[in-house]
């Protein structure tokens, strides 16, 4: 089974069905999945802050939300995460391409990523890295552990998780 | 009319409908018009009104109302696309153009100047775009509600504030008995 098929299973045996997302290389495949999936419904942000305003309506309204974002949205989405996902007490898994890492091509990238985990870490958000493909086992348990503790959860994966940049 | 004023005059009617209300002065006048938990009040995160009012239409058959104003939405312009390319009949933005940022000390906007919301969400791809006079903000909001059309209602006014109190209620109970109205 493909890992784009395996994370999007999981978010729908986790009865997610609302899902946003922004671009990033990396994700391209789990969000054609996504949109391939008759269970979700998928709508693209065209920023990650708007995002999150879908996703805590979407919560209110009973379903189940997810948004699919690079790293560099967690510096465009503090302000969202703290005085609405946090202060609303809402839940919200972030699965997030942890670009700048390891096999990282883009140096730019880099700049936002050695802010990433302590920004997470300061905004007291429980935090998963996915390194290797076995890694995304956990999926299902972070996904239940986010829906039982409703707080924002950030699943980070990098470029050694999805078998580098190809050949960039 | 000044904001607080068309709120009073279509309090009887947002009263039966689900409403996400923009931050700030808005939220404290429709607490202090008409509390009730059918009202999701923003203590923060300007600019998200339309998107939380888009995200809960879409997950449910009620209708929505967002109210927003012309500066907030000038913060997320980029909800008009997402509204635009994601129809639900059931959503209602109400988009209060007062060309001023009304909460922080009246501040023009762009949208009192050149820039015509109307315009710009007609761009995006909206479909039903109405521009009306704070008076005939009640006829076009019932009107738009009886037509089951997702509908962006641009409601020019004049700028001004009441004294009001801030909104004290704990955010998890804000949230709490909205759901439940929702789910009811």
């Amino acid at each position: 089974m493909s890992i784009n098929k395996k994370i999007v299973d999981d978010f729908v045996a986790n009865d997610v069905s609302f899902i946003t997302t922004v671009p990033c290389k990396q994700l391209a495949g789990v969000i054609d999945e996504v949109e391939a999936r008759p269970e979700i419904f998928h709508i693209p942000s065209n920023k990650e802050d708007e995002g999150m305003g879908l996703c805590a309506g979407a919560y209110m309204g009973g379903k189940r939300p997810a948004i699919i974002m690079q790293n560099t949205a967690i510096g465009v989405t503090i302000n969202t995460l703290a005085t609405l996902i946090q202060y609303y007490r809402m839940p919200l898994p972030m699965l997030i391409s942890y670009r700048g890492e390891l096999r990282e091509p883009v140096a730019c990238q880099v700049e936002m990523a050695v802010h990433t985990k302590a920004l997470l870490n300061q905004l007291n958000i429980p935090t998963y890295h996915f390194h290797k493909e076995s890694d995304a086992d956990e999926l299902d348990a972070i996904l239940k552990y986010t829906f039982m503790c409703n707080k924002p959860v950030a699943i980070l994966t990098d470029a050694s998780f999805w078998g580098g940049y190809g050949d960039q | 009319m000044i904001r607080s004023e068309i709120l009073r005059d279509i309090a009887p009617i947002l009263h039966d409908q689900l409403v996400v209300c923009n931050i700030g002065l808005p939220s404290q006048e429709l607490h202090m018009i008409d509390d009730n938990a059918k009202n999701f009040y923003m203590l923060g995160t300007m600019g998200l009104s339309s998107s939380i009012g888009l995200g809960l239409a879409l997950a449910q058959d009620k209708t929505v109302i967002s109210i927003d104003g012309d500066g907030s939405v000038l913060t997320n312009l980029g909800t008009l696309p997402t509204i635009a390319n994601n129809v639900a009949d059931n959503y209602i933005l109400l988009i209060i153009d007062n060309g001023s940022y009304g909460s922080t000390g009246d501040q023009p906007t762009y949208a009192g100047k050149k820039t015509k919301l109307e315009n710009v969400a007609t761009a995006c791809g909206c479909e039903n775009v109405v521009v009306c006079q704070d008076v005939d903000t009640g006829k076009v909001l019932q009107t738009a509600i009886d037509s089951k059309k997702m509908t962006i209602i641009v409601c020019k006014c004049d700028s001004g504030n009441i004294k009001l109190p801030v909104i004290t209620k704990d955010p998890v109970v804000i949230r709490d008995r909205f759901m439940t109205a929702v789910a009811s």
